[in-house]
């Protein structure tokens, strides 16, 4: 891969993660937001790329049915008794 | 109270502690709440695994029993979270070998030995190397997903994608997205249930989240 030049929408898109963790060095920051400001297709990735994160946030949770629970806390007294 | 992780549903809550010594009472009101906190997430984790819901049913409860077996040798100092489900991943792990499932769980973070990378958008979308204009920028580029794309996320045709989406995933990719994205866990804490390093944390949350954003694009975007 290209150094020090401008990034390409193709090496852009695989520093997408690294961007969003805070792992990039100051230097690769400073090339990605260079392009991004002058690239709005790479703009709408790194948007879609965030509501995808927001969607995976908002799966409904799961919950131990009622009847497991039960079990758990017979298990539970069953251990208290030792 | 400051949220220092956006993103991050609460996950260290300052009366843990209390709830532990509790539970080394053998308090009963102490486990239910600690169940109640975590088999959720638990059992969301141990379905990855499982190939009915029921056996991930099992697996939790053994998991609980587990902790109630090695409680006395848990060390305060150590995040009662990730030795929790460090315990779950290990029988759940177990389980699955030993019902002879072919899934590779040991592979977790080696999926692409061979180092071939697996893109985050496909080369065909991209311009060629040889492209007078704009070589390697977008061919195709993505498209917006509407004015208000917050609240088509939110139906449940979309949620659905996005669940099938994750079942799609390679094992470790599933990992790391169920629970950095969708249970709001730190890199850190992926990183210790999972035995994985920092840098390979991101490597399959890069691609897993790739392929999360690939599917929306497909239902939301069909060209």
């Amino acid at each position: 891969m290209d150094q020090g030049g401008p990034l390409t929408c193709m090496a852009l898109v695989e520093l997408v993660t690294d961007y969003l963790e805070g792992a990039l060095p100051p230097a690769e920051v400073g090339r990605f937001e260079a392009h991004l400001a002058s690239c709005p297709h790479c703009g709408v990735y790194l948007a879609q790329m965030r509501l995808a994160i927001q969607a995976l946030g908002r799966l409904p949770a799961d919950a131990l049915p009622a009847e497991a629970m039960n079990t758990l806390v017979q298990h539970f007294r069953d251990w208290t008794r030792r | 109270m400051i949220c220092r992780v956006p993103m991050a549903r609460p996950t260290a809550p300052e009366d843990e502690r209390a709830l532990i010594d509790a539970l080394r009472r053998r308090d009963e009101a102490a486990f239910a709440e600690l169940v109640r906190r975590y088999a959720g997430p638990m059992l969301r984790l141990a379905r990855m695994y499982a190939r009915s819901a029921a056996v991930a049913e099992e697996v939790v409860q053994e998991a609980w029993l587990g902790v109630l077996q090695g409680i006395e040798r848990f060390e305060a100092r150590s995040s009662f979270k990730t030795w929790l489900f460090r315990i779950l991943v290990n029988r759940a792990r177990t389980r699955a070998e030993r019902e002879a499932r072919t899934i590779p769980f040991s592979s977790v973070g080696i999926e692409n030995p061979g180092g071939v990378e697996e893109p985050a958008v496909p080369v065909e979308r991209f311009r060629p190397a040889g492209d007078p204009v704009a070589p390697f920028h977008w061919g195709a580029p993505p498209r917006s997903w509407g004015a208000s794309p917050e609240e088509q996320l939110l139906s449940q045709e979309t949620m659905d994608v996005v669940a099938r989406a994750i079942v799609a995933l390679a094992p470790g990719q599933r990992e790391v997205v169920t629970l950095r994205d969708v249970e709001g866990w730190t890199a850190q804490e992926v990183c210790n249930v999972l035995d994985i390093s920092d840098s390979n944390q991101r490597v399959l949350l890069h691609r897993g989240r790739s392929r999360v954003r690939a599917a929306l694009e497909r239902h939301l975007d069909p060209g």
